[in-house]
């Protein structure tokens, strides 16, 4: 492919831990293909060079949580052509979308010396709650491998083959004995595959990292924790991690009370 | 096969059978414990087998426990079935790569290996016979299907116990394997000797056992077998009456019933992974950064998936009490349409399996006990 023709790709961060920005640098055997195949043009966490937009594919970190962050996905939009958001922060708002369920003003005034200083929304809220998206790829963190797929996708101008089934298909391609029906209460049945069902081949429920699947019967899976002895606040708690913003997860969590 | 053909051989005799088996170079797959359960793995000795285990099954509930004695098989079935190296979930059918020829593409060459499958139950044998039907029969073979199938040797073991959600009875496909195998084995404690019974099914399991150290049986111990397969005859954990079961479904599309099982169902698509007999595949193409490599890939599907019914335009299939519904009416009604045969052999492996034990049996039963009237049924299908 010729360096004019080569796909423009820009990375950005907003509230976020990094983990999955750094799963492009974590592709150690496909970085050169990668680099080959795309124009890095905006990678601060990998180049301190960094060109001017426009670029044909965004990669969005992170949620939305501060004013100032509200304001500059817009900007990120307008110069992007395909967009694509990765991880849980950035398609369901993150662990930290845990202080929409509590008062932030009281968070900050325990945690930070100086209240006053800090400019932060009531919310910890997805990307497309803000602006249009092209592509959502989840997971805490995001599986490298589907996201060498997304962009070989992407510059193949194919659909990714990312399913959105449950990670109980994962778990029996992989031949792994259900937990669950061993007595491990597991989020497995209702959420979303990707993460190649890691947890149960280590005999561990699945924590839900991937969140929702495509149609996720949250009521009956937490009927059936309750059968193996856990408590609503327990399946509050189990609803409520990374993925706690997301729809389906969130309904399910608010309907377990203390 | 004539009585006379029965003979008895020790737990020796046994590994005797392995080893003639391991030297004509069979990839030998059988029941092992892993993960407190028993799956089906590579072995290469009696002691691999699951002694003196065996399994408490129910509706979405498994656990392993200790005999009070050292059977080899005193279980039913686990979570793996042999459709696992048949049917394998994931298969490369081919790759092309683009170069200064042009583009050139290669199939998947088939692994040179022969698989003996030991301890596959009558249930089993019946799932392998529908999978044959799927993949073999018909106007297109299914290649790779037919490769691995290829001079299989099985030994099939009678049971001598039913479990929690096992139904062969009434699918009449076991509990004493028929057909379909090399050498049957019923396990025999008798008389204070740990020993099995054999029967040979085919000209190749005559052949093995030349190999094997083998003595007649004697009426006793033919008694005894037959004792123990009543023993599992009448221990059935589950029935489903057949009696006009593809009529009642088909007749019962909008039955209440569906909407009940859909408010439990997960749709996380377990009972299809686990049934011996679900044969559904996706395929995936995936191309490389560069471009210049591209692969198709074939794994299990599930009807339970949206992508599944996925047309132009959306999935047909977008609730769950018509994805629960076109399983349960293919396995157990329209696949007599369509290879004129159950889809369901009674394993129960679905009713274990599934996370929240919905029973196939229960649900059939309750449309059985309250079908639509005909004035209460829509002039069309939804």
């Amino acid at each position: 492919m010729s360096e004019a023709k080569r796909p423009r790709l820009a990375v950005w961060k907003f509230a976020s831990c990094d983990g999955c920005q750094l799963s492009l640098l974590d592709c150690e055997d496909e970085l050169l293909a990668l680099a080959g195949a795309i124009e890095i043009a905006n990678f601060p966490e990998a180049s301190s060079a960094i060109s001017d937009g426009p670029y044909d594919l965004s990669l969005v970190e992170g949620s939305i949580t501060t004013p100032h962050d509200a304001e500059r996905i817009q900007m990120v939009r307008e110069q992007s052509k395909f967009l694509v958001t990765i991880g849980a922060c950035a398609t369901a708002g993150g662990i930290q979308a845990l202080r929409n369920f509590a008062d932030v003003n009281e968070f900050i005034s325990v945690v930070y010396a100086s209240p006053h200083y800090i400019k932060t929304l009531e919310t910890s809220t997805a990307i497309a709650d803000h602006i249009p998206v092209d592509y959502e790829l989840h997971g805490c963190p995001i599986n490298k491998m589907q996201l060498v797929e997304v962009i070989s996708a992407f510059i193949a101008g194919r659909k990714p083959a990312i399913a959105s089934h449950s990670v109980c298909v994962e778990c029996k391609q992989r031949g792994t004995v259900c937990v669950m029906v061993q007595g491990t209460p597991c989020l497995g049945p209702v959420t979303h595959a990707g993460c190649g069902a890691i947890c149960p081949a280590y005999r561990r429920g699945c924590y839900g990292c991937y969140g929702p699947m495509e149609d996720p019967n949250t009521a009956a899976l937490a009927r059936e924790w309750q059968q193996l002895g856990k408590t609503p606040r327990d399946v509050q708690h189990a609803f409520r991690t990374y993925n706690a913003g997301a729809e389906a997860f969130l309904k399910e969590g608010q309907a377990h009370g203390n | 096969m004539t009585e006379a053909a029965k003979s008895v051989i020790s737990i020796d005799g046994l590994q005797a059978l392995i080893d003639a088996l391991a030297a004509k170079n069979y990839q030998i797959m059988g029941p092992t414990v892993h993960d407190g359960a028993i799956i089906y793995d590579a072995i290469t000795k009696t002691a691999d087998l699951p002694a003196g285990w065996t399994d408490r099954q129910d509706g979405g509930r498994y656990r392993l426990e200790r005999r009070d004695d050292d059977a080899l098989f005193g279980y039913v079935v686990g979570p793996h079935s042999w459709k696992q190296f048949l049917h394998p979930a994931k298969e490369t059918l081919w790759k092309a790569s683009r170069g200064a020829d042009g583009i050139v593409v290669t199939a998947e060459e088939p692994s040179p290996q022969k698989f003996a499958f030991i301890g596959v139950r009558s249930c089993e044998l019946a799932a392998i016979a529908v999978q044959d039907k799927v993949f073999l029969e018909g106007p297109y073979l299914d290649v790779p299907y037919a490769e691995r199938r290829k001079d299989n040797f099985i030994v099939a073991v009678n049971c001598g116990e039913a479990g929690g959600t096992c139904f062969c009875v009434s699918m009449q496909t076991g509990p004493k394997a028929d057909a379909g195998y090399d050498v049957a084995l019923t396990e025999l404690h008798h008389n204070g000797a740990h020993e099995f019974l054999v029967e040979v099914g085919s000209e190749a399991g005559a052949a093995l056992m030349q190999e094997v150290p083998h003595r007649q049986a004697s009426d006793e111990q033919i008694s005894a077998a037959e004792a123990a397969v009543a023993n599992a005859t009448n221990q059935m954990g589950r029935t489903l009456d057949t009696n006009g079961l593809k009529e009642l479904l088909q007749g019962n599309a909008n039955h209440p019933q569906w909407d009940a099982v859909a408010e439990r169902c997960l749709s996380c698509g377990n009972c299809t992974m686990v049934c011996p007999t679900c044969f559904c595949t996706t395929v995936d193409d995936h191309s490389d950064l560069s471009g210049d490599n591209a692969e198709r890939v074939r794994k299990w599907d599930s009807c339970f998936t949206l992508d599944f019914s996925y047309i132009h335009g959306g999935s047909v299939r977008t609730a769950t009490r018509s994805r629960y519904r076109q399983w349960m009416t293919h396995k157990l009604a329209s696949w007599y349409d369509q290879f004129g045969t159950s889809g369901c052999v009674g394993c129960g492996r679905c009713i274990t399996w599934c996370p929240v034990g919905i029973d196939i049996t229960e649900e059939a039963a309750a449309i059985r006990a309250a079908p639509m009237t005909d004035k209460e049924k829509p002039n069309e299908r939804p």
